[in-house]
């Protein structure tokens, strides 16, 4: 049985995308900046997926950017409120300790341009709360980003409280919705959301496709690609006309079916947790209650994630870690460590993410192979010998 | 595919993995805060000077149990001086390479089994030179940086 637990990383194209791309490729295949036919058929397909985006998100289709993925959309976002604070002569930035990286290091680029940049600590619980952004702000804060949900715990952060805040301080604020679109509701304008980051292949539809969603009249965009007019001249190069398209369908199937694809993943999610945290000296990272439908992050002392992966793989389950080694750095996961484990601890950690292709049968799999897999490793591991030996003291 | 079939082999099929109660000289490298480390038990042979039995528990990646399991094979049943004379790069041949980022886990397994032989003379008041004092438990150092 081949099991796959990486959703979070990426999904499976869902056959409504992939129907909705095919015509693209050989039909409807013109330039949408050609004024013949084809290219029309192109642009109106283009319009629609805007208008898709713009119904879900609750926002105008004039105030959706198509981007090359998530990445893009946040650079873009952080470039662009950076220049208008620059502008105003406020260079103070507000995020958290565990974004992703298209954040944290599009940051460190600000900085060395002389911008301000506080990194707010990470609670137990894997939820930040309101009151800290507001601790934070000052009045030289150009903006405040923070994720919706975080791609590595899955923890949901109190986006509409968050929201308020700095509707009422008058700070521009952006959320890199990436793992959450499509599997949460989002409401722009309630969640008083001005700028918004998504990606379309976390939710079925293709690789490489982005939204920017940003609020009218508020953050001018500024460019990241330089050239056409496309995308009101935000945003320069032919349009991706299959993966835009793509992504539309995908985004409007994940709506449609959000609150019985979160139950069924759920219900999954929930027997995992249950089942794999029985395993002793094992603890779920972040808080169970607000958690994305499809996430289980967990740590199990005295092993290391990179050879449990492997073992995984072996026996056909299909998951990713934070261990230093599979990120190819010294250093395990910077989001386990801003939750506060020990560099030891978080090597050992294993992230399933689960999405409405799962079955019953996947996950009972997973519950049968995973205690032995970490029996086995423990057994060999002289960290785990020493925690037996009380030559160590356990964390978890 | 990250590792080569070799290093797949040693990882799913470690030789000589356990521990040793009787061992004559054991050794400890790398750091738990980093993500590896080795243990390597060697019982020697104390009139040929030769390992006769190697045994290894490793906390760490896919290559840091395949370089441990590959160690273990290249010094049981070697004279002492042999096993010394194992370098990192050996270990890697004989596993037919491994990522770069992972080179650091050849250099654990060598030092290792330095280790080891060093805590066996230390045992037994052999003298040795500066050439077995072992990892500085530094990340940084063990990666190569
Ligand atoms: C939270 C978060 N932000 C941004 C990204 C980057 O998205 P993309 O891969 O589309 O560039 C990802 C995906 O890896 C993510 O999980």
């Amino acid at each position: 049985m081949r099991v796959y637990a990486d959703n979070a990383a990426t999904t499976a194209v869902s056959e409504t995308s992939l129907a909705a791309m095919l015509p693209c490729f050989r039909e409807y295949y013109g330039n949408p900046s050609s004024l013949h036919t084809v290219g029309q058929e192109a642009a109106e397909r283009l319009s629609l997926a805007r208008q898709t985006f713009a119904r879900y998100l609750h926002c105008n289709p004039a105030e959706i950017t198509f981007t090359s993925g998530g990445s893009e959309a946040d650079n873009q976002a952080l470039l662009s409120a950076a220049a208008l604070g620059e502008r105003k002569g406020k260079k103070h930035i507000i995020s958290t300790q565990f974004e992703h990286h298209a954040i944290l290091h599009t940051l460190n680029k600000l900085r060395k341009n002389g911008f301000e940049v506080t990194l707010l600590d990470i609670p137990k619980s894997g939820v930040i709360t309101a009151q800290q952004v507001k601790d934070a702000i000052r009045p030289d804060t150009c903006l405040v980003t923070i994720m919706f949900a975080n791609n590595e715990i899955g923890t949901i952060q109190p986006i509409p409280e968050i929201g308020k805040i700095c509707r009422e301080a008058g700070v521009p604020f952006h959320t890199d919705a990436v793992q959450a679109a499509g599997h949460l509701p989002i409401d722009v304008q309630a969640m008083d959301i001005g700028m918004l980051s998504l990606s379309a292949h976390k939710f079925h539809g293709p690789k490489g496709v982005g939204v920017l969603y940003v609020r009218k009249g508020s953050v001018p965009l500024v460019n990241v690609i330089e050239g056409g007019a496309q995308e009101r001249g935000k945003r320069a190069g032919t349009e991706n006309i299959p993966g835009i398209v793509g992504a539309a369908a995908a985004f409007k199937e994940a709506c449609e079916h959000m609150a019985e694809n979160a139950e069924k993943v759920s219900r999954l999610r929930d027997k995992l947790i249950a089942e794999l945290t029985k395993i002793p000296h094992s603890i779920l990272n972040g808080e169970q209650e607000r958690r994305l439908p499809g996430n289980v992050n967990l740590c199990f002392e005295g092993i290391e994630g990179e050879s449990l992966l492997l073992l995984l793989d072996q026996q056909g389950v299909e998951a990713s870690s934070g261990s230093a080694c599979t990120s190819g750095s010294l250093d395990p996961s910077h989001v386990l460590l801003a939750l506060g484990l020990p560099h030891e601890v978080a090597h050992g950690s294993l992230r399933l993410s689960l999405c409405e292709y799962n079955t019953e049968e996947e996950i009972d799999h997973i519950i049968a192979v995973l205690p032995g897999i970490i029996s086995y490793l423990r057994e060999m591991s002289p960290v785990w010998d020493e925690l037996e030996n009380g030559q160590r003291e356990h964390v978890i | 595919m990250l590792y080569s079939e070799k290093v797949m082999d040693h990882f799913q099929n470690p030789r000589n993995v356990g521990k040793m109660d009787d061992a004559d000289g054991v050794g400890e490298v790398g750091n738990a805060k980093c993500g590896d480390i080795m243990r390597m038990y060697i019982k020697v042979d104390h009139d040929t000077q030769t390992i006769t039995d190697v045994k290894f528990n490793t906390f760490g990646c896919g290559s840091a149990i395949a370089t441990s399991s590959m160690a273990t094979e290249m010094i049981k049943g070697k004279p002492i001086s042999e096993a010394l004379s194992l370098s990192n790069q050996a270990v890697v041949e004989a596993l037919d390479g491994l990522p770069a980022h992972k080179i650091h886990c050849s250099v654990l397994a060598e030092q290792a089994v330095k280790a080891a032989v060093k805590d066996y003379y230390d045992k037994n008041n052999i003298s040795y030179g500066k050439e077995l004092q072992v990892c500085d438990h530094d990340c940084a150092h063990c990666a190569g940086e």
